[in-house]
């Protein structure tokens, strides 16, 4: 066969995945930056208004816009609040899993098992019951009640953070337990034999082992974090007091989606998106770096 | 070849589908005069009486016309906007007839979901009390009957007021130094219950300081929100939810529900809260001990104008049955069926004559009515009021003010500036 030939016949193999790909992302992605090209509200889609285009009007409404860019930043910093929070908590967890009887660990592992498997809103909510200002066991139990933690913005801010890591530190700490378990029992011993203290040992042998597992896990935890639509939603009723809780998704939807203006939803999407997609690469070359066959 | 193919196709494919989706418009020449009707009608916390009375309609109606039969679905008042809008994009899942807000009305229509309504020839129409008819209109257009109608007043425990030695406010500037007073002696009270997302509350303080949310002119709407007259009226508004009368870390957050559900719980001396409250205040811990007088306006023995809020019912754009609908709107919306659905479930009427005829026979609507009779106001008609509404403008806007995150000049003016760009839009 020649190479023509091969190269048709690989492409023939490839057609139905690649068509998945095309239906499922490449179609979607396509409609949305559409969308987010012209002016397109309710009145557009149900044809009681004629489509205008507006080039990239939407764009610059959103990037003109003073709030977009302080919600932004307050999404950036609240993600790395999370993401980091979620990584400590979730790796100081894996750490004490190996180091704790079985019946200890199994019982962590379903603690951590129930808090992952819970439905955001179900979490969020139970969240808000216990940190009730009159009636919650938290305030209760700290002697303050009437205290409310989703009133100022920085509590709120803290305890909606506290949820998300609550929710998200297991898949970290699962991953990262996997990890350190399938370090070679050699490879520690020999650091033993060297002399090597524990603290050398986790630094200069466990650590550059468990390089490319903390890499996944943080950009994943990134790119969760930075979509975080339902806690704040729930817990801080739609974005806080006069808005100051909101982040890019809630903002998104309020300013956007539940106002009817898909144009402008959609410029949103596309901003985020490319956002995330940066953020991939990213993620895909230091992935390459730390050797991983790709 | 074929990745040239498929290229082929796929460029083609671009070029036909170059513009977002659009529905056409509905075809409404069809009008069968059998088959079955469908109508929306909204769920309830305690939606049996509604329903009962529904029933009785639908069955005296089916006995009027053979081969015809009703079919009613309660949807969720929190999901309507998207049940709505994909009734009016999809014409073959909406329904003939339905119930709906009278402040989503504007955005409805102009999104072509409602069809324009001949009264004329329904005799009983003459009655609608006019500034709630008002409501259903559009540029002049009646697109709804209004079902019922809600107003609000203020609430407050006599035991309290009684035990203080207080009397209601007579004047709108007397609620604040009287609510003062009661959180001084009672601290345990909230003085009154107002809520920064409230803003059905607030709007009264705005109307009786001569102020409006905004102005029309030859069709375009303009805010005013930022005028000398609703400043005024934001800063007393706002002066309520202060540490001294209802604390902004209980208070600022709090939307109706929830402001009248402090004065349900025993918590509040005051509140603002509907005729359609009684029930749930009768279930309370407040029940038995509490009044209601209209909300007063700047002088005494005045009135401050109230939000005419409620319900319409309208007929769907793409119905293929419009007579049909057009019928059974006028039965469910007819005098008789108001006064059903009152006993049924409180809601006030909206023809002059029923009003009149339920206030006589129960006292306690008598501060609604009058309310509703020293003349009502409403939110401007436009579909950017549906946006203004989905981006929370104003609530936004007494939310900063009562935070002290800005000054009432700061946060009128960054509203007027968002209400101006949605009106542009």
């Amino acid at each position: 066969m020649t190479a023509k030939g091969q190269g048709r016949t690989a492409f023939a193999y490839l057609t139905p995945a690649l068509l998945v790909l095309a239906g499922l992302l490449a179609y979607p992605i396509y409609q949305l930056v559409l969308i987010s090209l012209y002016d397109y509200g309710q009145e557009q889609v149900s044809g009681g208004a004629p489509l205008t285009f507006l080039g990239l009007g939407n764009y610059q409404k959103l990037l003109g816009d003073q709030q977009f860019w302080t919600v932004l930043g307050q999404t950036v910093a609240f993600a790395a609040v999370c993401v980091v929070g979620t990584l400590l908590v979730g790796a100081f967890l894996a750490i004490l899993a190996t180091r704790v009887r079985a019946w200890a660990r199994t019982t962590l592992f379903l603690a951590a098992l129930g808090a992952w498997s819970t439905p955001a809103v179900a979490g969020s909510t139970i969240w808000l019951f216990l940190f009730d200002a009159n009636f919650g066991f938290v305030n209760e139990v700290l002697g303050i009640q009437g205290f409310s933690w989703t009133f100022d913005k920085w509590t709120a801010f803290g305890l909606v953070a506290a949820q998300v890591i609550w929710c998200s530190f297991p898949f970290v700490m699962v991953t990262l337990y996997a990890g350190i378990k399938a370090i070679p029992g050699e490879v520690l011993e020999a650091a033993a034999l060297d002399g090597a203290s524990a603290f050398r040992t986790a630094w200069s042998v466990t650590l550059p082992l468990l390089r490319p597992i903390i890499l996944v896990v943080t950009i994943q935890s990134i790119i969760w974090d930075f979509k975080v639509f339902t806690q704040i939603y729930v817990m801080t009723n739609g974005g806080g007091i006069a808005g100051r809780n909101l982040v890019l998704n809630v903002y998104a939807y309020q300013q956007a989606f539940a106002a009817s203006e898909y144009g402008l939803g959609a410029a949103i999407g596309v901003v985020m998106t490319v956002l995330l997609l940066v953020i991939t690469l990213f993620y895909l070359r230091a992935l390459r770096r730390s050797g991983e066959v790709l | 070849m074929r990745l040239k193919a498929l290229v082929a196709v796929l460029g083609v494919g671009a070029v036909v589908a170059c513009a977002p989706v659009q529905s056409g418009p509905a075809n409404t020449s069809t009008d069968e005069k059998t088959g079955q009707l469908r109508v929306w009608l909204f769920d309830e916390v305690n939606r049996g009486p509604k329903e009962a009375v529904v029933k009785e309609a639908i069955s005296e109606f089916q006995g009027k016309h053979s081969g015809v039969t009703v079919d009613v679905q309660y949807i969720q008042v929190s999901s309507r906007a998207e049940r709505f809008k994909a009734a009016f994009s999809d014409p073959k899942s909406a329904p003939d007839v339905a119930e709906f807000g009278n402040t989503d009305l504007a955005g409805y229509v102009s999104a072509g979901g409602f069809s324009e309504l001949d009264l004329g020839s329904w005799s009983e129409s003459k009655d609608l009390v006019p500034t709630i008819l008002d409501t259903a209109k559009v540029d002049g257009k009646t697109y709804g009957v209004p079902w019922f109608v809600g107003v609000r007043a203020l609430y407050y425990r006599t035991d309290v007021f009684t035990e203080l030695g207080l009397k209601p406010p007579a004047t709108l500037d007397e609620i604040a130094p009287l609510a003062r007073q009661i959180r001084q002696k009672k601290p345990e009270l909230i003085g009154i219950s107002a809520g920064g997302k409230y803003l059905f509350a607030a709007l009264p303080f705005i109307w009786a300081n001569g102020g409006d949310i905004a102005k029309q002119d030859g069709g375009k709407f303009t805010a005013t929100i930022d005028s000398a007259e609703a400043k005024a009226g934001v800063a007393k508004y706002t002066e309520l939810i202060k540490d001294d009368i209802c604390p902004p870390a209980t208070c600022a957050g709090n939307g109706g529900d929830a402001s009248v559900e402090a004065f349900r719980a025993g918590k509040a001396a005051m509140t603002i809260g509907g005729d359609f409250n009684r029930k749930s205040v009768d279930a309370s811990s407040a029940a038995g001990k509490y009044g209601v007088v209209p909300l007063p306006g700047r002088t005494s023995g005045s009135i401050a104008p109230a939000f005419a809020g409620g319900n319409l019912l309208g007929v769907m754009k793409g119905t293929q049955r419009k007579t049909l609908a057009n019928e059974f709107l006028q039965l469910l919306a007819s005098k008789k069926y108001q006064q059903k659905m009152y006993s049924a479930m409180g809601n006030l009427p909206t023809f002059s004559d029923v009003q009149k005829q339920v206030s006589d026979s129960d006292k306690f609507l008598e501060p609604f009515t009058k309310t509703l009779q020293s003349g009502t106001k409403f939110v401007p008609v436009t579909p950017a009021w549906a946006k203004i509404e989905a981006q929370t403008v104003l609530p936004t806007m007494i939310q900063e003010v009562v935070t002290g995150a800005k000054n009432v000049d700061a946060a009128t003016a960054d509203a007027a500036k968002t209400m101006n760009a949605a009106f542009a839009s």
